[in-house]
């Protein structure tokens, strides 16, 4: 999906909500090639499992799954859509500013359909349901980098 | 009940939150204010009139104490800084010592993390064997399932009085005679007991009870460990320091205060005991069996009428004052975030009893708990917002 100057809060509410109902690469990988990361946080109960692959500095795929709720559910499944493909270095920059949106709502483009929490900065107790699963992929870089 | 007495309460919240903590009533705040404002001077130190004051205050609330639980001395009460402190002092002064490899302490799967930890590591540390009592269909302890796994090892039972996630009420006169019968003690974990039901510590002959003032309208930071004489005597300090010694030469001759004093070193929680002092007399006013029956009557309330809605699963079988559900297809969470939007405070999560998903089959859960300030009116409004799921799904982000 390409989007998008500015999405009302209807079109983002029934974004969150598609990949809350029916998310994408939400399963458990049993394949020792991808890393696996435990994310949660110390002040919500989300609890994710979050599996990368690796490939040449290029993640391959992303898979997640875990109880969650509707905010980092819905962000992992857009997560693991956005960053696919994409170098270990593009990663790191957009984890950068998908951080930044969260925390001040500034808008980049690049975010595409992340887009969607770009509103999150003003809900104290949903920034941190946002960021868990973009927190696992910062860890599994940094295993993955540790590892080389 | 009592409403007006609570400040917090004048700008509508509706607070379903008390497993955590409970709401503060005028008369304790008022009592912790003026300790600072007008005497703040330090306990057991000073010739001076407010100090001299200080000393009463505390040891009043010393006496209060004894009085609410019915214990025999005012050296069976300690202050600590709440129920979590308390067992802990209990499992590694007390229970490290007096265990022997191998034998084996009691818990069950409903307990709350902090009558867990505590046991967990001294098993671990002293090679000891932690065995869980079985839970009934409703998730109750029964006598006939505590006495199946009885063994001439195990040494110490330690349970919840009433459960934070279900608030069952344990049948602690039987499980008390039973373990006695045995030669096992008993430590109550009093945290949601306390507050909610008269104790009285000599007719249910409790070994050790713990709980927490902020859960009974009292102030944060200020608990209360209790333990019959015998026991206390024998229970190692765990703080060194000022106030509790008698005299210090040097490494061989540090003499000890007797009890309570023994175990209290340091400045303690003047403001929050003495204000504690003021909580204990409130709710005798009120009365804990009014309290009690009060509550039951609200919690079946809730109950019924959360069990009239199709897309909510409680997990309790039966009406109780805490009550834990889900409703089908929405994470807790963003139920609770959904009710914060309307003023409305109530817990999602595990509720710091992580084992208990074992018995139950869900991790997570909505928790509704009630205290004697809660109304018909309150239920109404949370029934009301519950009742429309595709509200909840529209409104919950
Ligand atoms: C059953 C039970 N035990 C122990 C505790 C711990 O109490 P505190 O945090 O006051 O030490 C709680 C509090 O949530 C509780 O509900």
């Amino acid at each position: 999906m390409k989007c998008c100057d500015t999405m009302d809060s209807e079109t983002k509410r029934e974004i969150i909500m598609e990949h809350y109902t029916n998310p994408l690469n939400r399963d458990t990988i049993d394949d020792p090639k991808y890393i696996k990361i435990n994310s949660n946080s110390e002040t919500c109960i989300d609890n994710l499992d979050i599996y990368v692959l690796f490939n040449n500095n290029i993640i391959e795929d992303i898979h997640f799954n875990g109880e969650a709720c509707a905010i980092s559910t819905s962000a992992a499944s857009i997560m693991t859509r956005l960053l696919k493909n994409k170098t270990i270095k593009e990663v790191k920059e957009l984890i950068n500013e998908y951080k930044d949106m969260i925390e001040t709502g500034k808008e980049y483009d690049r975010l595409e359909e992340a887009l969607v929490y770009s509103d999150i900065y003003k809900q104290q107790n949903r920034k941190g349901c946002a960021i868990i699963p973009w927190l696992g992929i910062e860890k599994a870089i940094a295993e993955y980098e540790k590892a080389k | 009940m009592n409403r007006e007495d609570f400040p917090i309460l004048s700008n509508n919240l509706v607070y379903l939150d008390n497993g955590a903590t409970t709401l503060k009533p005028k008369v304790v705040i008022d009592k912790i204010t003026e300790y600072y404002s007008s005497y703040s001077a330090n306990a057991h130190r000073g010739d001076y009139d407010i100090s001299l004051k200080v000393d009463n205050e505390y040891e009043k609330t010393r006496d209060l104490v004894k009085k609410f639980i019915n214990a025999s001395s005012r050296k069976e009460i300690i202050f600590t800084s709440g129920t979590t402190e308390s067992i802990n002092m209990i499992a590694f002064g007390f229970f490290k010592d007096y265990l022997e490899e191998n034998e084996e302490i009691i818990i069950t799967k409903s307990e709350h993390a902090s009558n867990v930890i505590p046991w967990f590591k001294i098993a671990k540390d002293n090679k000891l064997i932690i065995k869980y009592i079985d839970l009934d269909d409703n998730y109750e302890v029964t006598i006939d399932n505590l006495k199946k796994i009885i063994t001439p090892k195990t040494r110490v039972i330690s349970l919840a009085g009433i459960t934070n996630v279900l608030g069952d009420l344990r049948p602690l006169k039987d499980i008390i005679k039973t373990a006695h019968e045995n030669n096992i003690l008993v430590v109550v974990d009093g945290a949601q007991y306390v507050p909610h039901t008269k104790v009285d510590v000599r007719a249910l002959d409790i070994d050790f009870l713990a709980f927490s003032a902020h859960k009974m309208c009292g102030p944060t930071g200020v608990g209360i460990l209790y333990g019959k004489e015998n026991l206390l005597e024998k229970l190692a300090p765990h703080n060194y320091g000022g106030g509790m010694n008698e005299s210090f030469d040097n490494l061989n001759e540090v003499y000890l205060k007797p009890l309570p004093t023994r175990l209290e070193a340091g400045t303690p929680n003047i403001a929050g005991v003495i204000g504690f002092g003021a909580t204990i007399e409130y709710l005798n006013s009120i009365g804990l069996s009014n309290i009690r029956k009060y509550e039951h009557e609200l919690g079946k309330y809730l109950f019924d009428n959360l069990s009239k809605i199709r897309h909510i699963t409680i997990v309790n079988k039966k009406p109780s004052s805490i009550i834990a559900f889900n409703i089908d297809g929405i994470f807790s969470q963003d139920v609770a975030v959904y009710l914060n939007k309307y003023g409305i405070c109530v817990r999602a999560g595990n509720h710091c009893a992580k084992i208990l998903k074992d018995e139950v089959g869900v991790k997570n859960t909505v928790r509704v708990s009630l205290y004697f300030y809660n109304t018909k009116e309150e239920i109404d409004k949370i029934i009301d917002l519950l009742k429309d799921k595709n509200k909840i799904l529209n409104e919950m982000l």
